[in-house]
């Protein structure tokens, strides 16, 4: 138990450091990078004299050293300025579209673990037949085919030609946010407020984004537990299974899957990133008001303090979701330890 | 050790005409990779012979016209032929998947030879540095470079190549730090060698080998990233010819239902990442099983 604690404090102590970094690449990135904000939002005709001002205010005329400082405090504080073109906190415009992707992704990943584990084992218990070829066939052409490709495909066929399911936003024109929201996260305030109306069509404008995003990703995770699954089922313990006559989808679907799965866990830290970057093409082609679209809409305003933020608050979910994972990993398995 | 590229190419392909049978499906996947790879540089290198009006001829028909007769992909809104389209734009995403991935190679394997090799502090904070773009998901970062540097062929081509340099550097970061404790480098030292002779002529031509495959399956997500920046509008001018602009102009067609408009772009980002993903994985499982966990 002791070992763990240590495990976990050295885990969180090394979390710093790449937060850290990638805070100071977004810094170098966003205000090195040639062409100052100020005269960007402004316009190239704005008066040098308002430039200057505007700047004064901003504080861009210090040192960038003096900058820097102020910028890693001002995200220690959790304070991430004011949006330069709307009079609103950047922390309120994010806390307003967080759980948009929150519930977007979460639902997407469903999709891919239940995709993606169940045809990797089925690979893997058919190994070099046509199944699993087929299996792994799928895997290649899915993790090639773009987010918003799929998307678009998706909703031709189903928005469209079949004009079963609604191709945009998070609700339907008869149903009104206001009456229900409360936590953001439209699933869970519809059932809060027991309006099962609503909670349908919530769900319903749901289906395609999360499914287009839970198809691109599950290439990855039949691979994954595809592999995992290869090195499974050639151990001892498999074979002693086997040997008292347990049924065979038994073993493969409960020993095998069972043990196959804890690498699967901490395969999914690192896919977080991909979830991410794949979270930001649904929200645009779906027009899912989220994380995402929030980023583009602010980079065509050339909105400088919400890009800086919006990015620094998916570098910290991506930071806390490994971290987060590798604890864990190492509770289920005590092997893991620095 | 006499080892080069072309003669590691040469020892992977003699044996891979002759058992093909024996390694069956990742054979296929190879050659359907490499076939598709090629088709599509012959269509980029001669657009003139396959695309039969100019791509940006806004004089061409009658506009919106389905896929069919002198148009064999249909009209866009501005008259303009679709395949034409296609074919021309397929120069702009190839030149810049393959100098992105050039690029990001060329960083990521130099960083990792130094830091592998020479260790130290310098090499701790490289790693901690590289470890952290890693995680980091490389689409944001490449809309976040892509959105600084403003529209631009080569801007585009640099916030894409940005995100993989930790891809290159952490393998051959790694695979320097086992090579750099082998004997030969131990009696290369012994007979006098400098740093420089034991990195270019005894750890660069062993680390090579296993970047090829990396290379080419890098191809295919910089192909993907490419065209994303551009169906999100950030990365190129409208004058020049690209299938991720095209897509993103399809989209505003798409409740009108011309489907030809997205259908056609999106297929061909799929099948050219496709095709090097293919010619990846083929390489992979033939020259070395245990590279990718199967």
């Amino acid at each position: 138990m002791r070992n763990l604690t240590r495990y976990i404090i050295t885990r969180v102590l090394l979390t710093i450091p790449m937060v850290l970094i990638l805070l100071s690449i977004l810094f170098v990135v966003l205000r090195l990078t040639p062409g100052d904000p100020v005269s960007a939002m402004l316009g190239g005709h704005a008066p040098e004299r308002v430039i200057e001002q505007k700047k004064e205010e901003l504080g861009l005329n210090r040192p960038m050293v003096i900058q820097y400082l102020d910028y890693l405090w001002q995200v220690c504080r959790l304070d991430l300025g004011e949006s330069m073109v709307f009079k609103q906190r950047v922390t309120t415009a994010i806390a307003e579209k967080l759980p948009a992707t929150i519930e977007l992704t979460f639902f997407g990943l469903i999709i891919t673990l239940f995709l993606g584990v169940f045809m990797g084992a089925y690979a893997a218990d058919r190994r070099r037949q046509i199944q699993d070829s087929a299996i792994r066939l799928y895997g290649i052409v899915v993790y090639c085919i773009p987010v918003y490709w799929m998307g678009l495909m998706l909703q031709l066929t189903f928005g469209i030609w079949l004009d079963i399911l609604p191709i945009a936003g998070r609700t339907g024109p008869r149903v009104f946010a206001s009456t229900f929201e409360k936590t953001g996260f439209y699933i869970l305030d519809t059932i809060l407020v027991r309006d099962f109306s609503a909670l349908g069509d919530v769900m319903i404008h749901l289906i395609l984004p999360s499914f287009t995003l839970g198809l691109v990703l599950s290439g990855i995770f039949v691979r994954l537990t595809r592999a995992n699954m290869l090195d499974v089922l050639r151990a001892d313990y498999i074979i002693a299974a086997e040997a008292r006559g347990i049924r065979h989808r038994k073993i493969v679907y409960k020993h095998a899957l069972k043990n196959a799965f804890i690498p699967i866990l901490t395969m999914m830290g690192l896919q977080v990133a991909l979830l991410m970057a794949g979270a930001v093409l649904t929200e645009t082609t779906f027009s899912w008001p989220g994380m995402g679209r929030l980023l583009l809409e602010r980079i065509y305003l050339r909105d400088y303090p919400t890009i800086q933020g919006t990015i620094i608050v998916f570098a910290l979910i991506v930071a806390s979701v490994s971290l987060i994972v590798d604890i864990i990993y190492a509770i289920v398995d005590p092997r893991i330890r620095y | 050790m006499r080892f080069s590229p072309a003669n590691a190419m040469a020892r992977g392909l003699s044996p891979l005409m002759r058992m093909g049978k024996k390694y069956g499906l990742e054979w296929w996947i190879l050659l359907i990779g490499a076939v598709i790879i090629l088709a599509i540089i012959i269509m980029a290198i001669f657009p003139g012979a396959f695309a039969p009006f100019n791509p940006h001829d806004q004089n061409t028909g009658p506009q919106l016209l389905p896929p069919g007769g002198s148009h064999l992909m249909g009209t866009d809104n501005l008259h303009r032929d679709v395949w034409s389209r296609i074919v021309y734009g397929s120069q702009t995403i190839m030149r810049i998947a393959i100098l992105a991935a050039i690029l990001s190679s060329f960083s990521g394997i130099s960083l990792g030879l130094i830091s592998g090799f020479s260790g130290g502090i310098l090499d701790r904070i490289l790693s901690l540095i590289m470890d952290s773009v890693y995680v980091f998901p490389g689409l944001i970062l490449a809309i976040a470079f892509a959105a600084m540097f403003g529209p631009g062929v080569f801007n585009i081509t640099l916030a894409v190549a940005v995100i993989y340099i930790p891809t290159y550097f952490r393998l051959v970061r790694g695979q320097t730090l086992s090579i750099k404790e082998e004997l030969y480098v131990e009696a290369a030292r012994s007979i006098g060698a400098s740093n420089f002779t034991i990195l270019w002529k005894y750890i660069f031509p062993n680390v090579i080998a296993t970047t090829v495959v990396v290379f080419t399956l890098n191809v295919a997500d910089a192909i993907m990233i490419e065209a994303a920046l551009t169906y999100l509008g950030l990365g190129l001018p409208p004058s020049i010819v690209d299938w991720g602009m095209d897509l993103a102009m399809g989209k505003k067609f798409l409740p009108s239902g011309q489907w030809w408009l997205i259908t056609f772009p999106g297929a061909m980002i799929s099948i050219l990442a496709l095709g090097f993903t293919m010619l990846g994985e083929g390489l992979a499982e033939i020259l070395n099983p245990r590279l990718l966990e199967r």
